[in-house]
C-alpha cells in the first residue's frame, strides 16, 4: 500500500486542526481577548500621556502578543496525547515531523494570525501612525510563526508533566527574547528613521532557522514523551 | 601490530564511575580550597589598589570567574546532554543534571557580584547592559532546565527531555547574546562601556587566573559529589549500592 503523499497529509492535519479550533471558539478567542486586555491594562497602569504610550506601544503590543500566543501552546499536543492519536500518528508511515509542522502551522493560523490582525486596532489606541502600524503588523506576521515553532518544543517537552502550563512559560519565554527584540525593534527603528528593513530581515532569518531546527527538536521531544 | 584498546566506556557505567568519582573528588576539592586561599590572599593583600576604582574593584576576582564558569558549565552540560542523546548512556544525563545547579549558582553569583560592583562604580545596582542582560537570561535558561528536571518523575525521561532543552538552549545562547547586544546599542548611548578592558597589573591578572582555576576545581568537585548522590539515588534497587553503603 502506498502511503498518502506528504502534502495531502499535511493539509489534512491542518484542516482537522482548524476545524477543531473553529468548533471550540473559546480556544481561538480567549488568547485574542487576553491580548486586548493586556494591551489595555498598560495605559491604565502608566497613565494616559500620549507621548509615553506612543513610545511604549511596540514593546507592549509585542509582549502582549507573545504572552497570548503562549496561552494556547499547552494544548498543542495535549489532547492528541491524552486520547492516543499522537501515538497513532507516531506509528503511521508519515513522518512525525510532518505532523509537528502541520500542527504548528495550524497553531499559527488559529492563535498567531488573529493577533496579527487585531494588533493594528490596538496600535491605533496607542496612537501609532499608519506607517508604524504597517511595520508592526509585518513584524508580527514574521514573528508569530517563529513563536509557534519555538513554542512547539516547549509544548512537546512538557507533555503530561505536572504543572505543565507554568513550566512551559519558564522554558519558552527566554527563547522568545530575540523575536521580541527584533519585533519591537523594527517599529522603533522605523520611528527613529533607521528603517525597519534590518530588523525585519533578522525576524525572517529567525523564522527560517526555527522552521528548520524547531520541528526536529519538537519531534525528538515528542518521541521522548511517548516512550 | 598490537593495538591498545582503551575501554573508554568502562566508566560510562554508573557503578564504575561511582568509585572513580569517589577517588577523584577529594583531590579537586583540596585543590579548590588551596587555590581559593592563595587567590583570595593575592586579590585582597597583594594586588595593588586600582587607580580609578579604588578598593571596590576587588570583587572582580569573584565576579569574572563566576560569570566565566556559568557560561562554560552550560556548554559542558549541553555537551553531556547531547552525548547522552546520541549514545543513550545513563551517566551523561546524570552528569548534566549534576552540573546544572552549580551553573545556576554561578550565574546567580555573577549577577549579585555584578550588582554589588555596579552600585559604587556606576551608581546603579542594575544597568541594562548587553552582558548583564544575557547573564540574566542564562540564569533563566538554567532555571528552566532545573524546573523541567524536577517536574518529570521518570528520571530517564527527565534526562532526555532536559537534554533536548539544553541543546535548544545552547543553540539559542549566541542568538540571544547578539540580539541583546544589538538591542542595547539601539536603545542606549555609550553610557557605560564594559567592553573596554582596563589594563591590568600582573598581580591582578595572576590573582584572577588562580581564582578561575579554583572555581574550576570547585565546580568539578561539587559536580562529582552530586553525581555520586544521583547515582546512589537512581541505582538504589541494585545489589552494588547496598554493598557500597554498608
Amino acid at each position: 500500500m502506498r502511503a498518502a503523499g506528504w502534502p495531502s497529509v499535511f493539509m489534512a492535519v491542518v484542516r482537522r486542526e482548524v476545524a477543531v479550533g473553529m468548533k471550540q471558539k473559546s480556544e481561538v478567542l480567549t488568547p485574542l481577548f487576553f491580548f486586548v486586555i493586556v494591551a489595555s491594562l498598560f495605559p491604565l497602569g502608566v497613565g494616559p500621556e500620549s507621548a509615553l504610550l506612543l513610545r511604549m506601544a511596540p514593546g507592549v503590543l509585542w509582549v502582549g502578543a507573545l504572552l497570548a500566543a503562549m496561552l494556547s501552546l499547552q494544548r498543542l499536543f495535549a489532547t492528541d496525547y491524552a486520547d492516543g492519536s499522537l501515538e497513532q500518528f507516531a506509528l503511521s508511515p508519515a513522518p512525525l515531523t510532518l505532523l509537528v509542522l502541520a500542527k504548528v502551522f495550524a497553531h499559527f493560523l488559529l492563535s498567531g494570525l488573529p493577533l496579527v490582525l487585531i494588533a493594528p486596532v490596538l496600535g491605533l489606541q496607542f496612537g501609532l501612525d499608519a506607517r508604524a502600524l504597517g511595520v508592526l503588523t509585518l513584524s508580527l506576521l514574521l514573528g508569530t510563526p517563529t513563536l509557534s515553532l519555538i513554542g512547539g518544543i516547549g509544548a512537546a517537552l512538557t507533555l503530561g508533566v505536572r504543572g505543565a502550563g507554568v513550566l512551559l512559560s519558564l522554558l519558552i519565554l527566554p527563547l522568545y527574547i530575540p523575536v521580541l527584540i527584533f519585533g519591537a525593534g523594527a517599529v522603533e527603528a522605523d520611528a527613529a528613521g533607521m528603517g525597519a528593513g534590518g530588523h525585519l530581515s533578522l525576524l525572517a532569518a529567525l523564522l527560517m532557522l526555527s522552521a528548520f531546527f524547531a520541528p526536529l527538536a519538537t519531534t525528538t521531544a515528542l518521541r521522548i514523551s511517548l516512550e | 601490530m598490537k593495538t591498545r584498546v582503551i575501554h573508554w566506556f568502562k566508566f560510562a557505567s554508573p557503578q564504575n564511575f561511582y568509585g572513580l568519582a569517589g577517588r577523584m573528588w577529594p583531590w579537586f576539592a583540596a585543590l579548590a580550597g588551596v587555590l581559593a586561599l592563595v587567590g583570595l590572599w593575592i586579590s585582597f593583600f597583594v594586588a595593588p589598589t586600582d587607580a580609578q576604582q579604588g578598593e571596590g574593584y576587588r570583587i572582580i576576582f569573584v565576579h569574572v570567574p563566576a560569570s566565566q564558569m556559568s557560561m562554560f558549565i552550560y556548554l559542558v552540560m549541553a555537551g553531556w546532554a547531547g552525548f547522552g542523546l546520541a549514545f543513550n548512556t545513563r551517566l551523561s544525563g546524570m552528569m548534566a543534571s549534576a552540573l546544572a545547579p552549580t551553573g545556576a549558582l554561578f550565574a546567580f553569583l555573577s549577577l549579585v557580584t555584578g550588582a554589588l560592583w555596579g552600585k559604587p562604580m556606576w551608581g546603579a545596582w542594575w544597568v541594562w547592559d548587553a552582558r548583564l542582560t544575557s547573564e540574566l537570561i542564562l540564569l533563566f535558561l538554567y532555571l528552566g532546565f532545573l524546573a523541567l528536571q524536577a517536574s518529570i518523575d521518570d528520571p530517564r525521561r527527565a534526562d532526555k527531555a532536559c537534554a533536548v532543552l539544553a541543546l535548544v538552549g545552547v543553540v539559542n545562547v549566541p542568538i540571544i547574546y547578539f540580539s541583546v547586544k544589538w538591542w542595547n546599542t539601539l536603545h542606549q548611548g555609550a553610557s557605560v562601556s564594559l567592553t573596554r578592558a582596563p589594563s591590568m597589573a600582573t598581580t591582578m591578572l595572576w590573582g584572577m587566573l588562580i581564582m578561575v582555576v579554583a572555581f574550576w576545581m570547585y565546580a568539578i568537585a561539587v559536580a562529582l559529589v552530586r553525581v555520586r548522590n544521583i547515582i546512589l539515588e537512581r541505582e538504589r534497587h541494585t545489589e552494588w549500592v547496598k554493598h557500597a553503603l554498608e
